[in-house]
């Protein structure tokens, strides 16, 4: 199968071949033609202003029927004795959702030793019910019984629309999660709305974020999606009434294969990139991993966490567990600070996404400038101590 | 012990840049590479096998093309690799993806560990280990960064999570998708090299698989594509100038109007 081409439509301008990720739109005479490299992405669908090009069909499914599915569900990822901030971001965004569909909206609360009082924040946040499902098997987190009991409950009650958190842990057993329920998921979304007939509009980067699509799962519930931390805003209002049930499951759902042997918290802080609203990245620009505590100071001062691209942590002057970029972690936070770091696309496509970005570096022609805000052309270890003794002299004064 | 690496192949970004106008991949002749988090998950099949003994078979599923890739990996030490290939498949969401290589796995039957890289590259979702290990019915962990395959039946890993670390201990056959911390890949060998050269590349489609066309590709995908645009172009570079205290100064100023947190 392949992007169908509309030979009536098609004026052979080439815009699609060019737009073409895979190379497999090729101009011939009278025509294009496709090869059978087209890996069905639809870029080149939104490229023509022609409206020659389309897809084929999505396959139906063994499907049942959607509208005997109702209301809007978000995990409610509790860990280390707390709820995420992405669950309660999502319970407002899944509050609008399920008022334009004027449906009810449920969190789910999984784990052990749950207290209401931790139920009734998610109310707080907007959930009108909140399921927990309290077992001492659930004390800590495994895909296998995690999944097992959202499958259950979720075939139970029949959700129309299912949502959490893209965090290692919502990455990590959702998929199965959706899997088990035969539907669809879509990844790391950073806008989510809802048609008026009912079809969850998903909303995600592809390609590094050098392209967004708009997703959905048409025949199959419940529609289920990822969304990425900080994304959505968190409203809490207080007096907003809900109920508590707490669920009982066979069990058969707290069974595994699996056996959690030693959970370590990370000691160091500043190596939660990905919840930090701010993070201070420095790259083979610093020189020395002794270089790198200007980047500690200001990234501590400004209660941030600290990056690194692959340049520093190949030199070896930071952990890898710091590694913005393609092959380390992914962070979209309100202000990132990209210190002698040149820019290359690999670790560009980890950072992009970020509100405002502060780039130094002494290259005025350092690709890196391409995604910033604010760029600087100076020398970093001139630069960042008088920043940070700027920011120190506003405190104190 | 049989290992089966999930390996898929994706454009190299290696020498693309960044359109500022446009905001899009400027590429120049892209080429395909294998997705970087399966070569660290082939490092640690590798490593496995040299250790303690272990037969490695690759697996992609992709157009013809992605042979290339399979042979390369055979150039390092695998052992036997595997093609899925059909036109059915294009189009595959990652639920059409897993229901694919998952059918491959069973074929194969006598398998003890699938290795998967965290995410491909290219699309980014992470799904199609952790939706394979369902449709296997195999447990499974994530962002794996280590394993111990010393006691029998069974596998020891250490993950990494936004938290910190965790060691399970998981019952065979198992899945575990993988980080960077595995491994990084090895080159080359020549005797490998040598035998990569003629070893057979087996090529399996619907029918091989037993899979009825309309389950594989875009008719089997849940998900669909209905709008594909280029996110917002940021508003316009502020390029700050003048003397290093100048540009301290706009630069605080710029953010505190901002209001960005930490200031
Ligand atoms: C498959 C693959 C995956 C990769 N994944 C990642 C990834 O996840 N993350 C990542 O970051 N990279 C990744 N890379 C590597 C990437 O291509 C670059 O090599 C890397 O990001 C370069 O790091 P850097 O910017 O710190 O170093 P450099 O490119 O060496 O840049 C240093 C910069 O510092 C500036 N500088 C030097 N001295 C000063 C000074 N005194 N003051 C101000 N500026 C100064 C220089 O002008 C230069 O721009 C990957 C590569 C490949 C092939
Ligand atoms: N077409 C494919 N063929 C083989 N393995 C794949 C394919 N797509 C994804 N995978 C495996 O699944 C992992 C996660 O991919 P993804 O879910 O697309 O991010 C990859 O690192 C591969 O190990």
């Amino acid at each position: 199968m392949k992007a169908i081409v509309d030979k009536q439509r098609c004026t052979v301008c080439g815009v699609c071949s060019e737009a073409c990720p895979m190379g497999a739109i090729s101009l011939r005479e009278n025509g294009i033609e496709i090869s059978d490299d087209c890996s069905l992405c639809g870029i080149c669908v939104d490229t023509c202003e022609f409206g020659a090009l389309s897809l084929p069909e999505v396959g139906q499914g063994p499907s049942e029927d959607p509208s005997s599915y109702r209301g809007v569900w978000v995990y409610a990822e509790w860990r280390e004795g707390k709820v995420h901030a992405v669950s309660h971001e999502l319970l407002s965004a899944g509050r609008i959702l399920a008022d334009k569909r004027g449906v009810e909206l449920g969190a789910v609360l999984l784990g052990s030793g749950i207290d209401d009082r931790v139920a009734e924040e998610l109310i707080a946040y907007g959930a009108e019910v909140v399921y927990v499902i309290d077992h001492p098997e659930l004390a800590h987190f495994t895909d296998e019984r995690y999944s097992k009991c959202i499958v259950e409950l979720v075939g139970r009650k029949r959700p129309e629309i299912f949502l959490a958190g893209a965090t290692s842990m919502g990455r990590s057993f959702i998929p199965r999660v959706a899997a088990g329920l035969r539907t669809g998921l879509t990844a790391d979304c950073t806008e989510l709305d809802i048609a008026d007939d009912g079809h969850l509009l998903q909303t995600r980067p592809a390609f590094g974020g050098n392209v967004m699509a708009t997703i959905i799962c048409p025949n199959r519930r419940p529609q289920m999606a990822t969304v990425r931390p900080k994304v959505m805003k968190p409203v809490r209002l207080q007096g907003r009434k809900g109920r508590i049930e707490r669920v009982d499951l066979p069990a058969e759902c707290f069974k595994a294969r699996v056996e959690v042997l030693e959970v370590i918290a990370e000691q160091d802080r500043t190596a939660k990139l990905t919840e930090a609203d701010v993070i201070v990245s420095g790259g083979r620009g610093l020189r020395s991993a002794e270089n790198f505590s200007l980047i500690e100071n200001l990234a501590q001062l400004m209660n941030g966490a600290v990056g690194a691209s692959r340049g520093a942590v190949e030199e070896g002057w930071m952990a890898p567990s710091h590694q913005v970029g393609q092959t380390g972690r992914t962070v979209a936070p309100t202000l990132y600070v990209a210190v002698g770091i040149s820019g290359a696309v690999q670790h560009l496509v980890g950072m992009q996404g970020s509100e405002v970005i502060v780039a130094v570096n002494k290259d005025p022609s350092a690709p890196i400038f391409d995604v910033a805000t604010y760029g600087v052309v100076a020398d970093l270890f001139e630069f960042i101590p008088e920043f940070t003794k700027r920011i120190k002299r506003e405190r104190e004064g | 012990m049989h290992i089966v690496v999930c390996i898929k192949q994706v454009p190299d970004t290696k020498n693309v840049r960044i359109d500022p106008d446009t905001h899009t991949l400027v590429r120049q002749g892209v080429e395909s590479i294998i997705n970087p988090f399966d070569m660290f998950a082939i490092e640690g099949a590798l490593k496995i096998k040299d250790q303690n003994g272990a037969r490695v078979t690759v697996v992609t599923m992709g157009p013809p093309q992605a042979s290339e890739a399979l042979r390369e990996t055979l150039g390092l030490g695998v052992d036997d690799a595997v093609l899925l290939s059909d036109r059915a498949f294009a189009g595959s969401d990652t639920w059409a993806t897993s229901t694919t290589l998952s059918a491959a796995i069973r074929k194969m039957g006598d398998v003890d560990l699938i290795l998967c890289g965290k995410q491909a590259v290219d699309g980014d979702t992470a799904q199609v280990g952790p939706e394979m290990a369902a449709l296997l019915d195999v447990p499974y962990a994530t962002f794996v960064k280590n394993i111990d395959t010393r006691e029998s039946g069974f596998v020891k890993v250490v993950r990494q999570t936004d938290e910190g670390t965790e060691v399970w201990r998981l019952q065979l056959p198992a899945l575990m998708t993988v980080i960077k911390e595995l491994g990084e890949p090895r080159v080359p060998s020549l005797r490998h090299k040598m035998r990569a050269k003629k070893a057979e590349v087996a090529v399996w489609g619907t029918a091989e698989l037993g899979l009825d066309p309309n389950s594989t590709g875009l008719s089997g995908s849940f998900t669909q594509v209905v709008r594909v645009f280029s996110p917002q172009r940021r508003g316009n570079r502020i390029q700050l100038e003048g003397s290093i205290e100048n540009q301290v100064e706009q630069l605080f100023q710029h953010l505190k109007k901002a209001r960005v947190p930490g200031l």
